[in-house]
C-alpha cells in the first residue's frame, strides 16, 4: 500500500469570524442600499420636511408660545418624529424584501450570524432615522420659526432618535410577519393611522372625547407626549413611559418569535 | 477521466470533505431522503444524478445545514456544516433567488466578502467567473445567466475547500451553459472538492469524476462515469419464459437486472450474449429480442417512477 503526501488539514487552519460576521463594511452598504431606495427616501426624509414646511410655519399659530418655546417647534419635533419612524420602520422592513428574495436563505450559507443580522438592520435603521430627525430640524433652523432655547434643540433631537427604536423593532416584526416586498406600502398607510392616533398631526384634543380614549392606548401616543416633555417642560407621565415601554417589548417580543421561527432548522 | 482523483482514500487525519450516516428527511409523509449514507473525500468531483425529485436539494440543503435531517448525520470535514460554514470551508451556488436586486454584483460580492475571515479578493473572483465587466450593474438588471455567475463568484469568495451546485445551469441556454462549466473546470483544475446536481446527463458525465444516481431519495448507483455509463448502458434481452423464476434469473451472470411482466422476461446486462445463451441453452424461453439501451434511456430507467430496476452500486 502506497502511503500519499496528504496536504495539512486546511479544515483546522481556518477560523470563524468574531462579533458572529459584523463588520463595518456591511453596515456601509447596508445603508447605502437603503438610501438607493427611492420611495423609502421620500417617505423618510422628504415627506417630514413638506409636512413641517405646510403646518409648522402657518402664521397664525407658528409663533404662539409652546411650553419653553413656540409652536412652530412643537410640529418640528412632531414630524422628526414621524420621520424618524418612517425611517426606522422602514429600515427594519426591508427584512421582508430580503427574505422574499431569498437572501436570508443565502446568508446562511455565509458566516454571519442571524444576531448580527438583526443588529445590523437595527442600526442601519436607526442610521436612517437620525437622518431624518437631523434634516427635519436643519430645514426647521433655516427657515427660523421655530424657538426654543440651544439645549432643547439637541435634548429634543436625541429623545426623537432614541424613540424611534420602538419603531425598528416594529419593523423588523412586520418585515418578519409580512414576506413581501410591498410591505412599506401597508406600513405607510399604518404609521399614517398611528400618527394620527398619536396626535403628531392635529392635537389629540381637538379628537372627540371617545377617540382620545382609544388613542392613549396606540403605540406612537407614549412616544409623542414623551419627546415633547422637555420643550413642555413638564414632568414625564407614568402613563406614557408605560405606553412607550410596553409597545417596544411587544415589538420586540413579535421580531424575536418571528425570528426564531424564520431560522429554525427545518 | 480522473479516476485516479476519485479514487484518493481519505488519509485518517483527514476526515471526508461529506459524510452523511444513515440520513433521513421527511416532510409530513413524504419521504425526500430515505437512508442516505455517503462519504466524498477531498478532491473529488461528484455528481448528484437524477430526475425532480428525486431527493438531490433536500440532501445538498442537509450537507449545507439548511435543513437538519430527521434521522441521521450530517458531517463536514469532521464538523457540524454550519461550523464548515462559518469557516469558509464550504460554500454553494443554489438554484434561484438569494440575490437583492438594487446592489450592484461588486456590492454583492463585498458584502458577501466581508463577513469570512481571509477571503479572496473580490476582483479575484469576479474575473474568474467572468463577470469584471458588468460589476457596477445592478444585480436586478443582470440576465440570469449573469446572476448565476454571481452566485458563483459569491461562492468562491471563502476559497472553500469544498463547493456545492445545485442544478447551476437550470434556465440557461447552451452557450451560458458552456460557458458556467468553462468557469468552473479552470478553478477546479486548483483540486478543490466539488459535489454538484443535475438532471442533464451530459453534464454529469462531462464534468464528474463521480456519479451518484439518485431515485426516490435513495442512491441507486454509485460509480465513475464510466462505471455508471457501462451499468448503464448495456443491452435489453427480452424473452418469453412460462411461469419464470426471478431469484434464478437474477443469478445469470451478467444479469444487472430482472424484471417480470407476467410470461415476459426483461433482463438488463452488460453482457447480453452470455444472458442469452443462457436462455436458449438453459430455459424453456423463446421470442428472444435484444435491444440496446442508450444512455438517456438506461438513466430514465434507473430513476423513473415506473421502474422495478435495482442496480447494484460498484462502491
Amino acid at each position: 500500500m502506497t502511503t500519499q503526501s496528504v496536504p495539512a488539514p486546511a479544515a483546522l487552519t481556518r477560523e470563524a469570524p468574531s462579533l458572529g460576521g459584523f463588520n463595518v463594511t456591511v453596515l456601509r452598504l447596508e445603508i447605502r442600499r437603503l438610501l438607493r431606495n427611492r420611495r423609502t427616501v421620500i417617505f423618510a426624509l422628504i415627506f417630514p420636511v413638506v409636512f413641517f414646511l405646510a403646518f409648522g410655519l402657518n402664521k397664525t399659530y407658528a409663533n404662539l408660545q409652546y411650553g419653553h418655546g413656540n409652536v412652530s417647534a412643537e410640529v418640528m419635533i412632531s414630524m422628526a418624529l414621524y420621520g424618524a419612524v418612517l425611517a426606522t420602520t422602514s429600515g427594519g422592513a426591508m427584512v421582508s424584501i430580503e427574505r422574499a428574495a431569498g437572501w436570508s436563505r443565502q446568508l446562511r450559507l455565509t458566516p454571519l450570524s442571524p444576531v448580527a443580522y438583526i443588529v445590523i438592520k437595527m442600526l442601519t435603521a436607526m442610521v436612517l432615522g437620525l437622518a431624518s430627525v437631523v434634516v427635519v430640524f436643519a430645514v426647521g433652523g433655516l427657515t427660523g420659526k421655530p424657538s426654543m432655547p440651544m439645549y432643547l434643540w439637541i435634548v429634543s433631537a436625541a429623545c426623537v432618535w432614541i424613540g424611534s427604536l420602538v419603531f425598528a423593532a416594529f419593523g423588523l416584526f412586520m418585515g418578519y410577519l409580512l414576506p413581501t416586498e410591498n410591505v412599506m406600502q401597508f406600513l405607510g398607510i399604518g404609521l399614517a393611522l398611528l400618527s394620527f392616533a398619536g396626535g403628531l398631526f392635529i392635537p389629540l384634543s381637538q379628537f372627540p372625547h371617545i377617540l382620545q380614549d382609544i388613542a392613549q392606548w396606540t403605540p406612537l401616543y407614549g412616544l409623542n407626549q414623551l419627546v415633547h416633555a422637555p420643550l413642555l417642560g413638564v414632568g414625564v407621565q407614568w402613563a406614557w413611559a408605560v405606553n412607550a415601554v410596553a409597545w417596544l417589548v411587544i415589538f420586540a417580543g413579535g421580531a424575536v418569535w418571528r425570528f426564531r421561527k424564520d431560522t429554525a432548522r427545518v | 477521466m480522473a479516476e485516479e482523483r476519485g479514487r484518493r482514500p481519505a488519509a485518517g487525519s483527514q476526515p471526508a470533505a461529506v459524510a452523511l450516516r444513515g440520513v433521513r428527511k421527511n416532510f409530513g409523509s413524504v419521504q425526500a431522503v430515505k437512508n442516505i449514507d455517503l462519504d466524498v473525500s477531498s478532491g473529488e468531483i461528484v455528481a448528484f444524478l437524477g430526475p425532480n425529485g428525486a431527493g438531490k436539494t433536500s440532501t445538498i440543503d442537509i450537507i449545507l445545514g439548511l435543513s437538519q435531517p430527521t434521522e441521521g448525520t450530517a458531517e463536514v470535514f469532521g464538523m457540524p456544516p454550519r461550523h464548515a460554514i462559518t469557516r469558509g470551508l464550504v460554500s454553494a451556488v443554489l438554484q434561484t433567488g438569494g440575490l437583492l436586486k438594487d446592489f450592484t454584483v461588486r456590492e454583492t460580492a463585498e458584502y458577501t466578502a466581508s463577513l469570512f475571515v481571509r477571503p479572496r479578493p473580490v476582483d479575484e473572483a469576479l474575473d474568474r467567473a467572468g463577470i469584471t465587466g458588468i460589476a457596477d450593474r445592478r444585480v436586478g438588471k443582470c440576465s440570469g445567466g449573469e446572476q448565476q455567475r454571481l452566485r458563483f463568484a459569491m461562492a468562491l469568495l471563502p476559497d472553500p475547500e469544498l463547493l456545492i451546485l445545485d442544478e447551476p445551469t437550470t434556465g440557461m441556454d447552451v452557450e451560458g451553459r458552456r460557458g458556467f462549466w468553462g468557469a468552473i473546470r479552470q478553478d477546479t483544475a486548483r483540486g478543490r472538492t466539488v459535489l454538484f446536481a443535475t438532471h442533464y446527463l451530459e453534464e454529469a458525465d462531462a464534468y464528474a469524476d463521480r456519479i451518484i444516481l439518485l431515485r426516490h431519495g435513495q442512491i441507486v448507483a454509485d460509480g465513475t462515469s464510466s462505471e455508471v455509463k457501462a451499468m448503464a448502458a448495456g443491452r435489453t434481452v427480452r424473452a418469453t419464459l412460462p411461469s419464470p423464476d426471478q431469484a434464478r434469473l437474477s443469478a445469470i451472470p451478467g444479469a444487472d437486472s430482472v424484471e417480470v411482466r407476467g410470461d415476459t422476461v426483461l433482463i438488463h446486462s452488460s453482457d447480453s450474449d452470455a444472458v442469452a445463451r443462457y436462455l436458449l441453452t438453459s430455459t424453456p424461453a423463446r421470442d428472444l429480442e435484444i435491444n440496446t439501451r442508450g444512455l438517456e434511456d438506461a438513466f430514465i430507467a434507473l430513476t423513473s417512477d415506473d421502474s422495478d430496476t435495482s442496480a447494484g452500486g460498484s462502491r
